[in-house]
């Protein structure tokens, strides 16, 4: 592991590159974000703008292990797969001879508490590993649980899974209609991005980065190194199961599929193709994914090939990412900042 | 040998004890008392060689694995793509020619030709960025498994066993005695006897290679220390190309192999590159030895567990793997701490 400074996915300690400095754009985008919905019909909001949030969700829970930790779990999917599943389980859905029908407000709360104990536990098991080793290790346990959801069916139901698993219906509202689902995963996104931020600038946030930087020098140091990578995977495993609760609302159901080792690595595809440098890379990578998603079939026959082929294009995609910008698209959105800065002379300050 | 009986005599005398014990349970037939435990022998050992048999088929694939991890640090997550297009590979030859044994070396070679390309065009121009040739390894997993699901379907395919393997042989294991006095012996699919002898064979040639000849000796250095082969000024991209496309071949072939005993469909690609790391991790990684001790792990878990607990068969390879990395993170034969 002598060349493990080279491979590290990010440099997240340079707060955002250009944009930073330009909070203007933050707040444009802020505001298209809140006035979204006066424009967009119900199905960019809720398929495109919904997804994207959850995905993004999830995807900035690795963010945050890969960027800041320097461990790049896969197992991130499989922990909101199993609050979606608590939260099928513990509430009430369409297979009542399973779920116990508990109100909101116990199961969400303990969905999220068994999700992240979970979390942390294959944390433990995962930070005895370095490198490439947690990729192979997270992800043979997510297969674990993938093939386990599928053959159990005295608890997960087996290959059928929960249907009619929604969202309660909190202050008379119906949580899955387009506008306010909109509204309920936007928030959750922002909050998650805010914790994340705050969380990396806090003292666990910045002992974090050191221990991805030089793990040696900060148990001399005095920091318990082990404790600050499990606490990192629970902290990722509670944004992670949020992000799995709205993910079963939005569908309404919940199946093995949805632990899939395809679903597994899209998350992995989606924070590398965003970029891994900023929490807001996974929301990128996430709005690519899903309008790839949505839009493949008319990209695909534009270039003359079946429209069912949108799993290749995703492919070749993250394989054109990987080769040419490993930072993602965060990554080239630096570079051009970079590319910018240059074309003024530094003595003048004119353009050359 | 000797030694160790003076130095651990209640050891060896255990060994010894154990060793004849299940020398008695595979040989003789069971008394009603053990038939009830374990169940009927028949069963049992049915179980028993299944899983041998099919850590025989794991080994061939994640011996290449290893080999490739060892040597490169390359995780190949598309191993698993790379065994399921010799798979289709060697069904479509051995359909179109009708010859089994002709599929074997044309796929050897087709795959081991793409694992040339892969090492010379992909992964020598990352060299030493472990964490990306694992994610474009996880890419080309993606764009190969549709290439093949656009190619072949998502059809079921499964290749003939030839004639000359085909039907049951009886292995001299006596399984039950009729009430005449005649015994009654294990009766067992040919074709996965010859699958181990042939994964046997693979592996003591592997070793022999290794430990044996000058290539050997290079890949050797080369795992204990690439950057002070490479200064030695030894060909050492030739060796890196080398073991990639003897490992991917491997990978191609143990397709055809699956394909003959099993099937093939897409999501096996996954099945087996999961259960090639499981192998390694469980084995070591980067040791050809641990691959086969690990492949027998994995498989006898898996079959047994099939027997025994069928709803959570899979979950004991996955335990075992757990308990390994807990107690022995380096894996059971491990040398890299």
């Amino acid at each position: 592991m002598a060349v493990a400074g080279e491979t590290r996915l990010s440099a997240a300690d340079a707060p955002f590159g250009a944009l930073g400095r330009v909070p203007a754009a933050v707040l444009a985008v802020a505001a298209v974000l809140l006035l979204m919905p006066a424009f967009a019909n119900n199905f960019i909001l809720f398929q495109v703008f919904g997804w994207t949030f959850i995905l993004g969700m999830i995807a900035l829970s690795l963010m945050f292990l890969a960027g800041y930790g320097g461990m790049v779990s896969l197992i991130q999917m499989t922990v909101a797969s199993l609050a979606g599943y608590m939260v099928a389980i513990l509430g009430p859905s369409g297979t009542e001879q399973i779920s116990l029908g508990l109100p909101w407000w116990i199961n969400v709360p303990v969905a999220i508490l068994v999700a992240t104990l979970f979390g942390t536990l294959v944390g433990a098991l995962a930070v005895r590993t370095e490198g490439i080793y947690t990729i192979m290790i997270t992800l043979a346990i997510a297969a674990a649980f993938f093939y386990f959801t599928r053959q159990n069916y005295t608890i997960f139901n087996g290959y059928n899974g929960f249907t009619l698993v929604v969202p309660p219906p909190l202050f008379g509202i119906d949580w899955r209609q387009p506008t306010a689902f909109y509204y309920l995963s936007l928030g959750m996104a922002a909050l998650a991005y805010g914790a994340v931020v705050y969380v990396a600038r806090s003292p666990f946030g910045l002992a974090l980065q050191g221990v991805r930087d030089n793990a040696r020098r900060m148990a001399a140091l005095g920091y318990n190194v082990v404790w600050h990578r499990i606490l990192a995977y629970s902290f990722a495993a509670v944004i992670a199961s949020f992000g799995g609760i709205l993910l079963v609302w939005q569908n309404a159901q919940i199946a093995p599929g949805t632990a899939g080792i395809p679903a597994v690595i899209d998350i992995l595809v989606i924070a590398v193709v965003g970029g891994m440098r900023h929490p807001i890379g996974p929301f990128i990578g996430a709005f690519i994914y899903v309008l790839l998603s949505a839009f493949a079939p008319d990209v695909l026959t534009a270039f003359g090939l079946a429209p069912d082929r949108f799993k290749l294009l995703v492919g070749l995609g993250f394989l054109a990412v990987v080769a040419f910008s490993p930072d993602g698209v965060l990554g080239l959105w630096a570079r051009a900042a970079e590319r910018r800065r240059r074309r003024v002379d530094p003595l003048t300050g004119t353009p050359r | 040998m000797q030694a160790f009986v003076q130095r651990r005599p209640l050891t060896s005398l255990l060994v010894v004890v154990l060793a004849a014990l299940l020398l008695w349970l595979i040989l003789a037939p069971w008394p009603p008392g053990v038939t009830a435990t374990l169940g009927p022998k028949r069963v049992v050992l049915s179980s028993v060689l299944s899983g041998i048999t099919l850590g025989a088929l794991y080994f061939l694939v994640a011996s290449g694995f290893t080999l490739i991890f060892g040597l490169m640090r390359n995780v190949n997550l598309a191993h698993g793509s790379l065994y399921l297009l010799g798979g289709y590979l060697g069904f479509e030859i051995a359909d179109r020619t009708g010859s089994w044994l002709l599929a074997f070396p044309i796929v050897f070679v087709a795959v081991a030709l793409l694992g040339v390309v892969l090492q010379w065009a992909v992964f020598r121009r990352m060299e030493g960025e472990e964490l990306r040739q694992t994610l474009v390894t996880i890419g080309l997993s993606i764009v190969i498994a549709d290439i093949l699901l656009w190619i072949w379907g998502g059809k079921s395919y499964q290749i003939l066993t030839p004639d000359f393997l085909a039907g049951p042989v009886e292995l001299p294991i006596v399984t039950a005695v009729r009430s005449d006095g005649t015994a009654v012996y294990l009766r067992y699919p040919r074709v996965r006897v010859w699958i181990l002898v042939a994964a046997v064979v693979v592996g003591v040639a592997m070793w022999l290679v290794i430990n044996r000849t000058r290539i050997g000796m290079l890949i050797r250095a080369g795992v204990d220390d690439r950057e002070m082969l490479a200064a030695s000024g030894l060909p050492i991209q030739l060796v890196f190309v080398l073991v990639f496309a003897f490992g991917a071949g491997l990978a191609g072939v143990a397709g055809i192999v699956g394909g003959t005993f099993q099937s093939l469909s897409p999501g096996e690609d996954t099945r087996f590159l999961l259960a090639s790391l499981v192998v390694v991790i469980v084995g070591g990684m980067g040791s050809i030895p641990g691959a086969a001790l690990g492949a027998l792990i994995v498989g006898l878990a898996e079959q047994l567990g099939v027997l025994y607990a069928p709803t959570y068969s899979v979950v004991f390879t996955f335990l075992i793997m757990a308990a390994v990395l807990a107690f022995r993170p380096q894996g059971l034969l491990g040398g890299r701490g």
